[in-house]
């Protein structure tokens, strides 16, 4: 998906935190510790493009869609949308900003309410905004219908007669009823089969050419961040570690966390598998309870020195990038610097027995 | 809908087997899986038999000719001033004053099933109400709902109730019957609302309920539209299982002499003044005893059939259909 957005910044985020106090006590809750969710993440996305974000579970990127679309309060930072702050908007403002920012949910069976059919569901945010009544939401909601690929006969139906894929393609229905300008799709098909994920991902991407969106696509698939982004984000520990193009990225990551992650990725041609260079990081992903000082990824980077361990290392360009590409890592990897111990490959054994020749 | 679907006659044979299956709301599903339970059916009709023993109350006052309140001493009374027992003229034997227990036991029904309904009810929209506030929003309202339901479970329920009525001395039936269902639901909306409570905080963690947030609905709307369908079915079986506490509640306060005021009779009242002759008078206790037990199985056997109609949880312990 390369589409040139020019430089029209839409959504941006500035040392955006969301810690979570884990309190303890029945009436006076002490607060004993806090998760640190989202731990100083800036980026922007602009007009008409695709914002890859990845990284493991558990390394903020669902909070971090949630504190965009203003669903999580954010400890501190700013979050401007258009130019508005939206983390001290007033709730007349946060109702306007409600309709441009939509959400798409990670699973197809929670986010769709059981207990109502699907019509009144696509209808919801006609409903909630006052836009249409009656005939012709029921119309409206039957034209959404079509356009995400659904029958619209099966307006009166409930979710649960539907697929994983036609229930995401509800929710995408859902999230298209206001014309919103910006949707985040908080892994919208890691829980679908593959050959759903693929139908989903093209009808986004559809969609996309045809009504203008901008999306936040949250993904732990590299290959389908891939594929959607036009600029992609690694999150590691609640940071943004690198922030790039998709190609430069693909092509070249310089943050020894995003180099391991995209190593890691399965390579469909098994030729280019066996050479493609494994980087297996040590260690478990640190508690984002007590996450390490410095340089977050310094216990598990293979290039690791001390002032990783003391100095924190900036979100910034690096020497021979062009100006989009941000890496924070004070030793950045090189081209053609080989950061793996081994090698993928597929070292198997075969397990079919040796028989004898049959003879004739 | 329909007339859409008419408009494909190619693919009718799929589309008939299909139809049938659409459009099933989860109660309509929860009915046909009640309809397979014979047993709650066969207790549904004895409820509606003993209701219908309630309703007709004023027709067996008249065709016995024996009103609720009236005492027959030549009648009902034997010679040495006993109640007789089930007789020609008295269906059900007398009571002490020689009235006529069958009218009694139907006016008595009418009381408890009004009063176990009606105090149910109130119970269950109270506790709904404060569960599903206290489970939503959270906070400071939690904290405080929590603990007043906490509180009402601790009171001493009997001691406060027979204070209330000592304090209070309402003497009329209708003043008695009111401060007899206030009670019950006071003591009874806690319960139900701790289920609710706990219920809504784990609805609320949904993503459809982040979804309906993420739309711009207001957390008013994503109560009513969003949370309040999900609970329909434990709702409606905390409901049914609090009419027969709600009934046996009543029946103690009534046995006790802090419920219904006499004359109007009432079971638990029945049993009271029973249960000083039982020796020589044993349908004095046998019939209010019976009627209980029968509408309070009922309800209770009723209240897991549809626990079990609606629960899908328990169509699979089941082994399936």
């Amino acid at each position: 998906m390369t589409r040139t957005g020019g430089n029209d910044v839409l959504v941006s985020a500035e040392g955006v935190f969301k810690h979570f106090p884990i309190r303890q006590g029945i009436v006076f809750k002490k607060e004993i510790a806090r998760v640190h969710a989202v731990d100083g993440v800036d980026l922007t996305v602009r007009r008409g493009e695709t914002l890859g974000i990845v990284g493991e579970s558990g390394c903020g990127k669902s909070t971090l869609a949630r504190c965009l679309a203003a669903l999580h309060p954010v400890t501190r930072g700013r979050i401007t949308f258009e130019g508005t702050d939206v983390t001290r908007m007033s709730s007349a403002g946060l109702k306007a900003f409600r309709r441009d920012v939509q959400m798409i949910f990670q699973d197809p069976y929670g986010s769709l309410n059981p207990r109502r059919r699907v019509g009144s569901i696509i209808g919801d945010p006609f409903a909630i905004h006052g836009l249409a009544d009656g005939a012709e939401r029921k119309s409206r909601v039957q034209e959404l219908m079509e356009l995400v690929g659904l029958n619209p006969e099966h307006y009166n139906r409930f979710p649960a007669e539907f697929s994983g894929g036609q229930r995401q393609r509800i929710g995408i229905a859902r999230a298209l009823a206001l014309k919103p300008k910006l949707i985040i799709c908080d892994e919208p098909v890691s829980a679908l089969d593959v050959s759903i994920q693929a139908q989903v991902i093209n009808l986004l991407k559809d969609l996309q050419n045809e009504l203008g969106l901008t999306y936040v696509f949250i993904a732990h698939d590299l290959s389908v961040v891939r594929y959607v982004s036009d600029r992609v984000a690694v999150m590691y520990l609640g940071r943004v570690v690198e922030n790039a193009a998709e190609a430069e990225l693909y092509g070249g990551p310089r943050h020894p966390y995003a180099a391991a992650l995209l190593s890691a990725a399965s390579i469909a041609d098994p030729d280019e598998a066996e050479r493609a260079e494994r980087i297996v990081l040590t260690g478990d992903v640190p508690s984002p309870i007590d996450p390490p000082s410095g340089c977050r990824f310094h216990p598990r980077c293979p290039k690791a020195q001390d002032r990783c361990v003391t100095d924190d290392p900036e979100l910034v360009v690096r020497e021979g990038d062009p100006a989009d590409h941000l890496t924070a890592c004070h030793f950045p990897v090189e081209r053609g610097e080989h950061l793996a111990r081994e090698h993928a490959g597929i070292a198997q054994v075969s397990t079919e027995p040796d028989l004898p020749e049959a003879t004739p | 809908m329909s007339s859409l679907s008419e408009l494909e006659p190619e693919i009718v044979p799929t589309d008939v087997a299909e139809r049938r299956v659409r459009g099933r709301s989860p109660l309509q599903l929860a009915w046909a899986r009640f309809r397979d339970d014979k047993v709650a059916l066969t207790f549904l009709v004895i409820l509606v038999l003993i209701v219908v023993f309630a309703v007709l109350a004023p027709l067996w006052a008249s065709w016995t000719d024996h009103p609720y309140s009236a005492t027959f001493p030549k009648t009902g009374l034997d010679v040495n001033g006993q109640p007789v027992g089930p007789s020609k003229d008295f269906w059900l034997g007398a009571d002490q004053l020689g009235r006529d227990v069958l009218v009694r036991a139907a006016y008595g029904a009418r009381i408890s099933l009004l009063v176990g309904i009606a105090a149910a009810a109130v119970a269950s929209i109270v506790g709904v109400l404060v569960g599903t506030l206290a489970g939503y929003v959270g906070g400071w309202t939690d904290g405080f709902l929590a603990r007043v339901m906490d509180i009402t479970l601790a009171l001493p329920y009997l001691l406060i109730a027979i204070t209330l009525a000592v304090t209070f001395q309402v003497q009329s039936v209708a003043g008695s019957l009111t401060m007899t269902i206030a009670v019950i639901a006071f003591f009874s909306f806690a319960a139900t609302g701790r289920i609710i409570r706990g219920q809504v905080m784990s609805i609320k963690q949904k993503e459809f309920i982040e979804a309906a947030r993420s739309l711009g609905a207001g957390r008013g709307r994503i109560m009513i539209v969003d949370v309040l369908p999900n609970l329909v079915a434990q709702i409606t079986v905390l409901a049914s299982l609090l009419i027969p506490t709600s009934i046996v509640f009543e029946s103690t306060l009534s046995f006790l002499g802090v419920g219904v005021r006499p004359p109007m009779p009432s079971w638990g009242a029945m049993l009271g003044e029973g249960s000083e002759v039982f020796q020589t008078a044993w349908w004095l206790l046998v019939v209010p005893a019976v009627l209980l037990l029968l509408t309070t199985l009922s309800f209770n056997l009723l209240g897991d059939a549809i626990r079990d109609a609606m629960d899908p949880r328990a169509d699979r312990q089941s082994g399936g259909k």
